[in-house]
């Protein structure tokens, strides 16, 4: 399996859409912690780009380099392997060719630059976040033969992800207002992995927010041990899931 | 000026005719009691180091109690310790510990009951009920006591400093922790409240009610169960307190409900889940002050009026500013915010475009406080984006009209 | 070599296959030609595993290749269009398929050879030319010695030397007791490379025996003519 993703991460790596997204975070991230001295405020900035753009690109990326790659995926097919190994390859080098990018791009000069306690939990969210919408991703793929219409179902995931689900939990909020909510936002805000990250981080960081009337709360939860794992498997079921799905669709599926 | 005339009077009474006592357990006087009852006004009581268990101490005479190497009065849990009452009375050096505890009585380690220019002064208490209680007492002097209480709640507890129906006090340097109130003050005018450290009170770092013309200047409060309150006042000047780390979900850095005409001037808030909470305020003055990593600078309610704010630093704070209501009669000037992005054009060092420090999510926020959660995120940032082009339901003529460009050099 | 049984296929209401039993052995090589859309790659893919048959079985050498993808270990696939991973070298593709079938002793490098490609070894894939990465094709289909060959347009793009190359190669496999399945538009290809037909029509198979039989029955000599010919005779019937 390995072997596979070896060459394919390594060809991935030299792609130009690639270098570009590894370049255009190196310069954010050392602008943004270059521009503010305070580095709390640096990595806060850094980390809406972070929700937005990384989970953007992985899912773009990766339907885009899926149907690229459908020939090559058939000769693959043609030789002495299961479509287990070829289809875990692909997501493999896709996903760490990915995070590979978002580790020089962001987390090295956020090491050098900033080594709070925040910064680390940036790091893994972003490369937690990177193999949760590349898996996503794979699963847009594998939904559709049209390459189109693969890229625009990744990009639905991303926006729901992103935007629509947040606009349901507003929606929630105001219409329970009246109910005390503070359980049901902190399980509805888990279960998306963009939310997660954010409050992960933010626990983090940015506490004066959440520290205030429910963010005791979540400060409770997720600064426990319990709260961390809690977090941890919740992106890391993110992950397997749709690649799981995406894995059996894949098998059954007529290349 | 008047305290100082008062400990002027006592020395030149103790010069010409006063005698003194002393207290020691292995000589003639052996209880603090029976040097009290033997000594005349204008005599000093000097109480050898030792342990003395002598329930009720009552003072009615002008005596300077002085305690040698802190001896320590045990009130074992049943009585109050000092009982004063009369003029010109000094007490310190003594460690008072463990007095009664009372649900109708106030039992303290010193009680004063009208009592003219007593002086209170390096003294310890530990596990004190109340620790000072001041009623209907004027001209007095509390002065570096250290103060210390561990109850585990509210209701087991008194007061640190308590004072009630009082005029002209000073409070100065005194360290008090883990009482319900760290100082409180009722119907108490013309005092001061000086360089005292009050941290870790079950409720409030001060509490602070009808008490017209005092000032508390340069004291800490620092992690508080609810920070500071002042409140049904007039004519309070607070200058170059710290306020800090004051967390929870009621907690403030300063609580401002009714009060008026007062000055904010030079304080240092930091931490603080809510750094200023106002209701009902009107004419308050709110200048060089520093706001710094609060949840929220300053929480102002809709019925606040004719109060200005200028020259402030609001620095990493969650939200600047938050109101409930859509009018706002406040004047808001020549601040700096790390939040603007405006532009200066003309360099002048003030911002070409007002700045505008109530942001649309912080009212979302206060109607609806578990939407906490969405903060940061994209939709959060859209929405408050589209606000600011549209202004639509954030208060328009809350602004500030002159951002100035660079951070004020304000140092603590 | 392949037994096919009964194989049925359908994408969505189209039949693509429809029961199509037919038996290709070792030391022949069949062309399989058909018009668009009569099944002849869907059949192809059926037997690369590529696509899952709705029923009916296919046997590689005896064995069911249902669930199962050793048995590919015995076919060259040669497709029509050869996309490599952008930024990979030529010698990297060859090194990734070899790394991947490492067990496999019996190498055959005589195509990269004689196509020298060997030469070209540092060019990155995006760099070349269709026929060229036609030729890397070719080569990996032959590189594993398989009994079995299946080439997908083999010529379409090459040179005529390559195509020359490549069909000197052919014969001397052939002759090695090899299987081939080719298809081609190009029917002088066909008729100097397979010595059996295949033909499909709507998911059926119409004819299937040796080209001469073919010939004979139709009076053509050439296997374009005779094929054109069986084609007209199809339509015909049907408009009876």
């Amino acid at each position: 399996m390995m072997k596979i993703a070896k060459y394919v991460a390594y060809d991935i790596i030299r792609n130009r859409f690639v270098l570009l997204y590894t370049l255009f975070l190196l310069i954010v991230t050392v602008s943004m912690y270059s521009l503010d001295s305070d580095a709390g405020k640096s990595t806060l900035s850094l980390l809406n780009i972070i929700l937005l753009v990384v989970p953007l690109v992985s899912v773009i990326f990766t339907t885009m380099h899926f149907f690229n790659s459908y020939e090559f995926i058939e000769l693959l097919l043609s030789q002495p392997v299961n479509r287990e190994k070829v289809f875990i390859s692909e997501f493999l080098s896709v996903a760490l060719a990915l995070s590979l990018a978002f580790i020089i791009g962001v987390a090295l000069p956020t090491v050098l630059l900033a080594n709070n306690a925040a910064a680390v939990y940036l790091i893994f969210s972003g490369v937690l976040l990177t193999f949760v919408f590349v898996s996503l991703a794979s699963l847009a793929s594998v939904l559709t033969r049209d390459k189109a219409k693969g890229i625009g179902i990744a990009l639905l995931f991303w926006i729901y992800f992103t935007l629509i689900y947040d606009g349901l939990i507003l929606y929630v909020i105001y219409s329970f207002s009246d109910y005390p909510l503070e359980k049901v936002t902190l399980l509805l805000s888990s279960l998306n992995p963009v939310d997660l990250a954010r409050i992960v981080i933010l626990l983090k960081l940015d506490i004066s927010a959440l520290m205030g009337y429910t963010g005791a709360f979540y400060q409770n939860f997720f600064g426990s041990s319990t709260g961390a794992i809690y977090a941890f498997l919740l992106l890391l079921a993110w992950i397997i899931i749709p690649l799981w799905v995406a894995l059996r669709k894949f098998i059954r599926k007529d290349i | 000026m008047k305290i100082t005339t008062a400990a002027c009077l006592l020395f030149i009474t103790f010069l010409s005719q006063a005698k003194t006592w002393i207290v020691d357990q292995r000589k003639n006087i052996t209880s603090i009691q029976k040097a009290i009852a033997l000594a005349s006004s204008g005599d000093t009581i000097r109480v050898m180091p030792g342990l003395y268990r002598e329930g009720n101490l009552i003072v009615k005479k002008t005596l300077a109690l002085m305690g040698v190497d802190y001896p320590v009065l045990d009130g074992e849990n049943k009585y109050e310790i000092f009982t004063v009452t009369g003029k010109n009375i000094l007490i310190s050096g003594f460690k008072l510990i463990n007095t009664g505890r009372g649900s109708l009585e106030d039992i303290s380690g010193i009680s004063a009951v009208q009592t003219k220019g007593l002086i209170v002064r390096n003294n310890k208490f530990e596990n004190t009920f109340f620790g000072i209680h001041l009623a209907n007492s004027s001209k007095s002097l509390i002065e570096n006591n250290t103060l210390r209480a561990n109850a585990e709640a509210e209701y087991q507890i008194g007061n640190g400093i308590h004072a009630w129906k009082c005029d002209s006090l000073n409070i100065r340097g005194n360290d008090i922790a883990g009482h319900r109130d760290g100082i409180y003050f009722e119907f108490v005018t013309h005092s001061h409240i000086e360089k005292n450290f009050s941290h870790g009170n079950m409720r409030y770092g001060l509490h602070f009610m009808f008490s017209h013309h005092d000032a508390y200047v340069a004291n800490t409060f620092h992690n508080n169960g609810a920070g500071v309150a002042v409140m049904y006042t007039q004519d309070v000047n607070m200058i170059a307190n710290r306020f800090e780390d004051n967390w929870g979900s009621s907690s403030f850095g300063l609580l401002l409900k009714d009060i008026r005409d007062s000055r904010i001037e030079g304080n240092l808030f930091a931490k603080n889940t809510v750094s200023i909470f106002m209701d009902g305020s009107s004419r308050c003055h709110f200048e060089k002050n520093v706001f710094r990593e609060n949840g929220w600078a300053v929480k102002i309610q809709a019925n606040c009026d004719e109060n200005i704010f200028k020259a402030n630093s609001f620095l990493s704070n969650t939200f600047d500013m938050a109101t409930n209501g859509s009018l706002v009669l406040n004047k808001v000037d020549y601040n700096y915010w790390d939040n603007y992005q405006g532009y200066d054009l003309n360099k002048d060092g003030i911002g070409d475009l007002p700045f505008h420090p109530v942001s649309l999510y912080s009212m979302v926020v206060e109607k609806m406080p578990s939407s906490i959660v969405l903060w940061r995120s994209f939709l959060v940032y859209l929405l408050d984006r589209s606000e600011k082009v549209v202004p639509s339901i954030t208060p328009e003529s809350l602004k500030d009209s002159h951002p100035v460009m660079k951070n004020y050099d304000y140092h603590f | 070599m392949i037994t096919i049984s009964n194989l049925n296929k359908q994408f969505g209401k189209l039949r693509v296959l429809n029961s199509i039993s037919v038996q290709f052995n070792s030391g022949i090589s069949y062309a399989v030609i058909g018009p668009n859309g009569s099944g002849k790659t869907t059949m192809i893919k059926c037997i690369l595993g590529m696509v899952v048959p709705d029923r009916g079985e296919i046997k590689v050498g005896g064995e069911s290749i249902a669930q199962n993808s050793g048995y590919r270990k015995k076919i060259g696939y040669m497709p029509q269009i050869g996309r490599y991973p952008e930024q990979m070298k030529i010698g990297q593709v060859f090194d990734m398929i070899r790394d991947l079938r490492h067990d496999e002793k019996n190498l055959d490098e005589d195509l990269i050879r004689e196509f020298k490609l060997d030469k070209l070894k540092d060019k990155r894939m995006h760099t070349l030319s269709g026929g060229t990465r036609q030729k890397v094709s070719a080569s990996l289909a032959f590189l594993f010695n398989p009994p079995i060959l299946i080439l997908d347009e083999p010529t379409a793009g090459l040179d005529p030397v390559s195509v020359e190359i490549l069909k000197t190669k052919i014969h001397s496999e052939k002759n090695r007791n090899k299987l081939f399945l080719i298809t081609s538009h190009i029917m002088s290809d066909l008729d100097e490379l397979a010595s059996h037909l295949v033909y499909l029509e709507e998911g059926k198979i119409l004819f299937n025996d040796t080209i001469d039989l073919l010939k004979e029955e139709t009076g053509e000599r050439k296997l374009g003519r005779a094929v054109a010919t069986i084609m007209q005779r199809n339509l015909k019937a049907e408009t009876l």
